[in-house]
């Protein structure tokens, strides 16, 4: 190969690394070393002044298959994102497949839907809070109207979690609708009108037409929605702080209790390096699997 | 061919918000018939198209197929097919999903869909690839799948929107020819939507030329060619398009009258014989002949076919000659005069 080939190619190379390194260094420090570090502290146990720390292997993963703590809050995580991830991305569809249409003041609902996105989450909790609480909150005003009791809706373990979760709906289902507009401008008009031609109805259309195209934005939705619940913490310091008795406590208020209020480390390690196994399943279904299965544009 | 008009509109006018959309259009289209609507783009013609299909409902006027009122019926009620110009093929559907969506929609038994599949593709020459996604398919196929969509259900009213308008200029006529082709074998009603003339010329039975929303001359090919009624029929139909001359230029027509000629009935002759004196001001040169672009003050697109190479340098001075027979005469208003 002759000389100048040689350097064009070194310098593609140097190029190439150049690009590279803000992304690498930044990953490397606050993702890939920190789960690292989380994986190896997960593997000791607590150092206390009498009992330094050793080496413990899995010991601190059975710990935690043995607190009933534990499999409260996975239960709580599961029903909390079985539920919210399939309803507001349904409730995220309809709106966007509304908000597409010939309707009046299509930006006014368009920006009303998508407000409680842009509110802090502290604020929108805060908001809510006023809403549940029993006697003065909307919701009791509202109920007290027709006669009903009033309730505590944060301040019983049947109702908690519940509650954080429509506060979660409603926030979400706004920002995932974003991404369906999005995606439903991109399908041409004149698909629809070959789709009304050939007979097909309003709904025929949307299920085997419009649903199918959406599927890469379904997709993408899904996993971050999925990724989101286990990420929630800020509505519950706000709302129930994970009570009463558990019954709002989700994973990651979880982890961040045992690390910071009962100061266990390596318990917190351990059940971080469970969520972060379990996202990384999803995530692999997702790019390997599901991946072929869906039409990209 | 002298039977009830397929399908008729009657005085159809379609307006948006005060801008002119199609104004008075009626339009008589018998069944079997290829009807070319041609014309500049913001013409209307792909409005009027859409109109019959039934995608947009006119503001005025009557709209019949096959003898029933379809004015305001929907357009899976009017028993057409349709190709567009992006052929909105489902991206996400096989070739064979596409073909069959419609027949699917309808409940076709499918036993008869398969038949009516296969018949599809062995007409459009896709028979093989009915597992391809739309995504690995080249140009010109994706036009023959939007094609076999279109005959499938066997409507007998076939609606084109410049079907061929992603198409390179090579597969642009040979697929010209198949579609003319299938239309005459299918015996189907064909309306079709093109700014290309050589598509309508070529293709047509009755070519339809709009103009701002109106339509300006409705007949054969040869009729807008040889009898174009105004000016702008006789500059936009014919490649190259008809000279106009202003009447002052030449003896013995008055004054205010436009004189319409075509280059291939311009002869040049030497000078001082010609009925007018003009400059070249450019030559192309087209393989079988030579397009000489001649300048006159009095005069627009004039210009002359001389066989074979022929270039001529840009500013000679010639003098032309062209018969009186093969003369158009427009008046003031750009209408023709019966001569």
């Amino acid at each position: 190969m002759s000389a100048h080939a040689n350097l064009e190619r070194r310098r593609q190379a140097i190029y190439g690394w150049l690009l590279l390194t803000p992304a690498l260094a930044l990953l490397s420090i606050f993702a890939f070393y920190p789960t690292i570090a989380t994986l190896w502290t997960s593997l000791f146990s607590r150092g206390t002044r009498r009992n330094p720390v050793e080496f413990v292997g899995t010991g601190n993963y059975a710990d935690l298959f043995a607190d009933p703590t534990f499999w409260l809050v996975v239960k709580n995580n599961l029903l909390y994102a079985g539920v919210t991830i399939p309803v507001s991305i349904g409730i995220a569809l309809a709106m966007a497949l509304w908000a597409n249409g010939k309707i009046r003041a299509r930006s006014f609902v368009r920006t009303a839907y998508f407000t409680p996105t842009v509110l802090p989450m502290i604020a929108a909790a805060n908001l809510w809070l006023f809403f549940y609480t029993p006697g003065l909150g909307v919701l009791d005003q509202i109920g007290s109207l027709f006669g009903l009791p009033s309730v505590n809706w944060l301040g019983q373990p049947e109702t908690a979690l519940w509650a954080i979760i429509i506060v979660t709906i409603w926030k979400e289902a706004g920002f995932f609708m974003i991404f369906y507009l999005a995606a439903l401008q991109t399908i041409p008009e004149d698909l629809k009108e070959a789709a009304d031609i050939e007979g097909a109805s309003r709904w025929t259309y949307t299920r085997r037409i419009v649903l199918p195209l959406l599927m890469p934005t379904t997709l993408f939705i899904a996993v971050n929605a999925l990724i989101n619940s286990v990420k929630l913490i800020d509505h519950l310091f706000i709302l129930t702080k994970g009570g009463p008795s558990d019954a709002s406590k989700l994973l990651l208020y979880y982890i961040w209790e045992m690390a910071f209020a009962f100061f266990d480390a390596p318990q917190a390690a351990a059940m971080t390096i469970l969520v972060i196994a379990v996202l990384a399943v999803v995530a692999a279904v997702k790019f390997s699997y599901l991946d072929k299965r869906t039409h990209y544009q | 061919m002298t039977q009830a008009p397929f399908v008729r509109l009657m005085d159809v006018a379609k307006r948006w918000n005060g801008q002119l959309g199609v104004e008075g259009i009626s339009l008589d289209i018998p069944e079997g018939s290829f009807t070319a609507l041609l014309g500049p783009s913001g013409c209307g013609k792909s409005t009027t198209l859409r109109l019959l299909a039934g995608l947009e409902l006119p503001d005025e006027g009557k709209i019949m197929i096959d003898d029933k009122d379809v004015t305001t019926s929907a357009a899976s009620d009017r028993n057409l097919s349709m190709v567009f110009q992006s052929y909105a093929l489902f991206p996400h559907l096989s070739v064979e999903e596409n073909v069959v969506f419609g027949l699917k929609v309808r409940r076709v038994p499918k036993q008869e869909r398969k038949q009516k599949l296969h018949r599809a593709l062995e007409i459009t020459g896709l028979l093989g690839y009915e597992n391809r996604k739309p995504g690995e398919l080249s140009g010109g196929q994706r036009q023959r799948v939007a094609l076999a969509r279109a005959i499938v259900a066997g409507q007998r009213l076939c609606l084109m929107d410049e079907p061929l308008s992603n198409l390179d200029a090579k597969l642009r006529n040979s697929v010209r020819k198949d579609i003319k082709k299938l239309q005459r074998d299918l015996g189907i009603t064909v309306v079709y939507v093109t700014h290309d003339q050589t598509e309508a010329m070529s293709m047509a039975d009755t070519v339809v030329l709009m103009k701002d929303g109106r339509i300006q001359q409705v007949g054969a090919p040869e009729d807008l060619y040889n009898k174009p009624v105004n000016t702008f029929v006789a500059e936009f139909v014919g490649a190259p398009p008809m000279a106009l001359i202003g009447s002052e230029a030449i003896d013995g027509f008055g004054k205010g009258k436009t004189l319409g000629v075509r280059a291939e009935n311009i002869q040049i002759v030497p000078k001082g014989e010609g009925r007018l004196s003009c400059t070249v001001n450019e030559s192309e040169f087209l393989g079988s002949e030579t397009l000489i672009g001649l300048a006159h003050a009095g005069a627009a697109g004039l210009c002359v076919l001389r066989p074979g190479l022929a270039m001529m340098s840009e500013g000679e001075e010639i003098d032309i000659h062209f018969n009186n027979e093969h003369l158009h005469v427009f008046d003031a208003a750009g209408q023709r005069q019966v001569s």
